[in-house]
């Protein structure tokens, strides 16, 4: 490390703050365009696939905000989580469990003519579901010292199982040939889409919601003040009376909620009914999300997006290239690095040559 | 981040010069395919798996070569069964394929949704049961299949005991293992089946620690519903025998592997981009078995003995030809009461519906 | 047969499906008590799966994939390290982004190696102890890696409390700032032992893809390394304790399939759960005692080190 060396800048630059994603995202290009050519695939038609064609139509654009929907609902919850070292790693499963309970409800008045009610409920539902997935490891935290960061992983597992019973078992279609899937939902019991010749829904309204409270939560409250004091100091928060158990409690729940609010939004929006397979894996990137947005709820924001489109130009590029999935992963990989790395810029600036006085 | 901000900041040359490009490059490659049929491909795993998704990109492979000249190819892997399986559908439809197959189950109501949307564009889905004006489904009949290895594997087994590891209890599954069942208990009437669910479709660790659990207990043959090898390589190294899926897995256990049942799209797939060509495509249902070439038998490993591969052969070209029926009456559930009456067969929609296990299958169907 | 007579094989099975787990959380747990975090084991495993089956297929020789399994992993483990440590970047967010990177990273070299068989390792046979009954095959008829494995457990102990290298690696995962003034190169200690991470996961990889599964498929490691990270906190940061997880996972997930053949009937999902309840049940037995957990857990995990911070 002789020939370059970081030293701390006295606060982090706002410069910066703004040029390292657009630094991540031109190292990722350059990258992107040596790694398609050498793989033999014509790499500006690859890299128009990525990152135009998904949203040069109204359609795309609408695909791009139903995909980070669930993705900004998960890391909003989780972010406030993480700020005060609290490690749920289980948004998947709550997401799962706010799905199953969301769709029970759904099913049960299937057929009976619910009216307006049925949505709401639907949500509250959801929500609940997630938050009691998310109060199991809250409460072996809390009460029994367990680790919510394997309580929370095993219990997504279980979830997983949980929705595959239920969809074999009791929610499944009689009318369905045995298959495991529940009936597609009536009309009362689907999200109403926000813009026509899009699947965007209300829920994507929600996500928008989620961050606006996420950032009036952090930066206006007291309980946004204990979280951030919590986080940073353990210690300090005890001598200042606040209570580390209400704080577990409360971000377990508000994340598991959220998580349970984008599961049910997945099913009472594009999915339409309760199948075996709700989420490819939003819970998990929806960490990823959290860090990426730099645990910010605007970064949350923008980072879902950049996200969802990572994944939407993968499917652009099978079609128009024949790029293999496997292809997209790596490029995928390669953009978060890049943007992991370069945020070092922000607090930090890089020297070159020996080391010397800080300035 | 959309178009604009890309193009308002990003460092000018590499991108502008991408997106111009790429935008030329689209102009130019439409017009001069303009005339060839585009046909997508929706698959759920990746076509490397040797497996399910395998066998339909071999079909895709088949028409491209049947058909270069006037058709073009394309197809999307590893599509998950939920929200992002219409996307890719609707993305298909939206950039010209006229024709588009969807192969897994999961994808029958997004394909019945974009179907909706793009009446002109013809769509075809794997296994499921709803149609509409410009939606046609398929589906081999794979329990036509487990009866000439149900048969093989009553000669075979000392133990009497056969395992079987299941994937998902779907009436595609449950109607192979009563199937097998049934030809095994006739080539054998002391034989039992013995289930294991991994609740995947694809996880080799899983299936070999199922394969071993049911050997452990005594299961002296294997037969599967998951779309690895893995329970043949344990079968080779236990010196036992088990049957493939999806593809000829006998490279994985030349010893262990009896046959395995092979699914083959090319001859529905050819035909069916012919009738598009031709004008004469309809929104019908297809349900091919052996006779169809939807599914056939991977050559028998030549330890069997004449008459087993007899039996087998006799049994599959019995139902070919319509002599013989994988559910001929009677056959009892569990608790012996007659489902099939003597001198039936099952109907089709019991065959779809199925949900119970015939007599001779330890267990009951999880629900 | 009577059910009891199925304990041997459920050992001999445990032990094997334990094996992979025990490489990647004891792997994990080196690197956690250096105080860095890596989530990246799912990825890393299926790096080190797909280089050493290639290697293997290659070479023909098994102790080479193996090795090649291991220098895989710790080539993608160095990636992981570079930015956590250099460009002093997010460790949970890189560990995750490292796991989608080895998804695609794997499946990609893996093009020309699918559908290609490869011959088992071959198995320990001691005459006389191998056909001991109930534990003879369990402990006397497994291949060479389940041993390897094993011995990791009493090696890595011994180098974490009884050596100086071990010693130093747990002050600078404890107190960054402390071991620095004390001279201790932190950054250097914490790459090499995520260098160790990269590779024991290479390992367990190369066990999935040339000894329990002799194959490649995408995928391969079916979520396995999540479940080593989840041991490492299971096991308190204690090696023996991994091996106590590892049985216990391992051991129950044979079982509940041995329950399934033997058609007792309760759903297979459910059935599929009791691993991961298991698991949670007996680290809530064991979590209770506050203050021994806090003992072991290193109390800079996670956290950046710069120097001059």
């Amino acid at each position: 490390m002789s020939l370059f060396r970081l030293e701390p800048r006295g606060e982090a630059s706002k410069t910066m703050l703004y040029a390292t994603p657009l630094l991540a995202v031109a190292l990722t290009l350059a990258s992107g365009f040596l790694l398609f050519l050498a793989l033999g695939f014509d790499p500006v038609r690859a890299l128009h696939a990525f990152f135009v064609a998904p949203v040069s139509s109204l359609r795309g654009l609408g695909e791009l905000a139903l995909k980070a929907t669930p993705l900004v609902l998960c890391a909003i919850g989780l972010s406030i989580g993480f700020r005060a070292n609290v490690w749920n790693i289980g948004a998947e499963g709550q997401l799962t469990l706010g799905a199953i309970a969301g769709g029970g409800v759904a099913l049960a008045f299937y057929g009976e003519g619910a009216g307006w009610w049925l949505l709401p409920l639907m949500m509250l539902a959801g929500i609940a579901g997630g938050m009691l997935w998310a109060a199991i490891p809250a409460f072996l935290r809390v009460r029994f010292n367990a680790s919510e960061i394997l309580t929370s992983l095993m219990l997504t597992y279980v979830a997983l199982l949980l929705l595959n019973y239920m969809v074999n078992g009791p929610y499944r279609d009689p009318d369905g040939f045995a298959f495991p899937e529940s009936r597609l939902f009536e009309e009362a019991a689907t999200l109403p889409i926000l813009i026509a010749g899009t699947r965007v829904h209300l829920g994507a309204l929600f996500a928008l919601l989620a961050v606006a409270g996420g950032w009036v939560l952090m930066a206006r409250t007291f309980i946004g003040f204990q979280i951030k004091v919590i986080g940073l100091t353990p210690q300090a928060a005890g001598y200042a009376g606040f209570s580390q158990k209400r704080i577990i409690w409360l971000c377990m729940l508000l994340s598991g909620g959220l998580a349970g609010l984008a599961g049910v939004g997945e099913i009472a929006g594009p999915i339409g009914q309760i199948t075996p397979s709700i989420s490819p894996g939003y819970g998990f990137t929806a960490i990823i999300v959290a860090f990426l947005g730099r645990l910010h709820p605007l970064g949350i924001l923008l980072a879902g997006l950049l996200m969802a489109l990572s994944f939407i130009g993968g499917e652009a590029a099978q079609i128009e290239l024949s790029l293999p999935k496997a292809i997209t992963g790596v490029f995928q990989g390669m953009l978060l690095f890049f943007l992991l790395a370069t945020d070092v810029l922000i607090r930090y600036r890089v020297r070159f040559g020996a080391r010397r006085a800080a300035a | 981040m959309n178009r604009r901000t890309l193009g308002k900041t990003l460092l000018g040359g590499l991108a502008a010069a991408a997106v111009a490009l790429g935008a030329g490059g689209f102009g130019a490659g439409p017009a001069a395919a303009q005339e060839k049929l585009k046909v997508g491909f929706v698959y759920v795993g990746p076509v490397s798996d040797h497996g399910y998704s395998y066998q339909h990109d071999l079909g895709r492979l088949a028409v491209e070569k049947e058909l270069g000249d006037k058709v073009t190819t394309s197809y999307v892997e590893n599509v998950p069964e939920g929200a992002d399986a219409e996307r890719v559908i609707e993305q298909l439809a939206a950039g010209g394929h006229k024709l588009i197959f969807t192969t897994s189950f999961g994808f029958m109501n997004p394909t019945l949704r974009v179907a909706q949307r793009y009446p002109d564009v013809k769509f075809e889905h794997a296994t499921g049961y709803r149609r509409s004006k410009n939606v046609a489904t398929y589906a081999a009949r794979f329990y036509e299949g487990r009866t000439p290895l149900g048969l093989i594997a009553g000669k075979m087994t000392k133990s009497n005991i056969i395992g079987y590891i299941g994937s998902f209890p779907i009436p595609e599954v449950v109607s192979g293992i009563n199937a097998f069942t049934l030809a095994l208990r006739e080539a054998n009437p002391q034989a039992e089946v013995r289930v294991v669910w991994v609740n995947s479709w694809y996880d080799p660790g899983k299936e070999a620690e199922a394969a071993k659990a049911l050997i452990d207990q005594g299961a002296d043959v294997i037969s599967l519903h998951t779309d690895s090898p893995a329970a043949i390589q344990v079968a080779q190294e236990r010196g036992l025998y088990a049957f493939g899926q999806s593809s000829d897995m006998t490279r994985f256990g030349p010893k262990a592997h009896l046959t395995a049942i092979v699914d083959e799209w090319d001859q529905y797939y050819i035909s069916r981009v012919k009738a598009v060509l031709d004008g004469t495509w309809k929104a019908e249902d297809t349900w091919g078995g052996f006779k169809d070439k939807m599914l056939y038998l991977a050559p028998y490993n030549p330890a069997l003995p004449q008459d087993v591969v007899a039996l087998a052969e006799k049994a599959r070209t019995d139902i070919m030809e319509g002599k013989r029926h994988s559910f001929q009456g009677p056959v009892k559930d569990q608790s012996g009461k007659v489902v099939i009456p003597a001198g039936q067969n099952a109907t089709d929609e019991q065959i779809l519906k199925m949900d119970w296990y015939v007599e001779g299958v330890v267990g009951k169907v999880p629900k | 047969m009577t059910e009891l007579a199925l304990l041997g094989p459920i050992l001999a099975a445990m032990m094997t499906a334990a094996t992979p787990l025990l490489f990647a959380a004891l792997g994990e747990l080196v690197v956690e008590k250096s105080g860095v975090l890596n989530l990246g084991v799912e990825g890393m495993m299926l790096v080190g799966a797909v280089c050493g089956f290639a290697a293997a297929v290659t070479t023909g020789s098994s102790t080479v994939g193996f090795i090649g399994g291991a220098a895989a992993g710790a080539a993608v483990s160095a990636v992981f390290g570079v930015l956590v440590l250099f460009l002093l970047a997010n460790q949970v967010a890189t560990g995750l982004a490292l796991t989608l990177f080895g998804i695609g990273l794997s499946a990609l070299i893996g093009q020309g190696f699918v559908g290609i068989p490869l011959a088992d390792l071959p198995e320990l046979n001691v005459p006389g102890l191998t056909d001991l009954p109930v534990i003879g095959k369990a402990l006397f008829g497994q291949d060479a890696l389940v041993y390897l494995a094993l011995f990791m457990v009493p090696a890595v102990h011994w180098f974490l409390f009884h050596t100086r290298a071990g010693l130093k690696l747990r002050a600078v995962g404890e107190n960054q700032s402390a071991a620095h003034a004390l001279g201790y190169k932190v950054i250097g200690i914490r790459f090499l032992a995520v260098l160790f991470g990269g590779a024991m996961s290479g390992m367990a990889g190369a066990y999935l893809s040339l000894s329990y599964t002799p194959m490649w498929a995408e995928g391969l490691t079916g979520g396995r390394g999540w479940i080593a990270v989840a041991l490492v906190v299971f096991a308190t940061w204690k090696p023996a304790r991994v091996l106590v997880g590892a049985w216990l996972f391992g051991g129950v997930t044979i079982a509940q399939l041995h329950i399934q053949g033997l058609g007792i009937e309760v759903p297979s999902q459910l059935l599929s759960m009791l691993p991961y309840i298991a698991t949670v049940v007996v680290l809530v037995v064991i979590s209770r005692d506050v203050a021994r957990i806090r003992l072991n857990a290193p109390a800079s995990l996670g956290k950046v080190f710069h120097p001059d911070a």
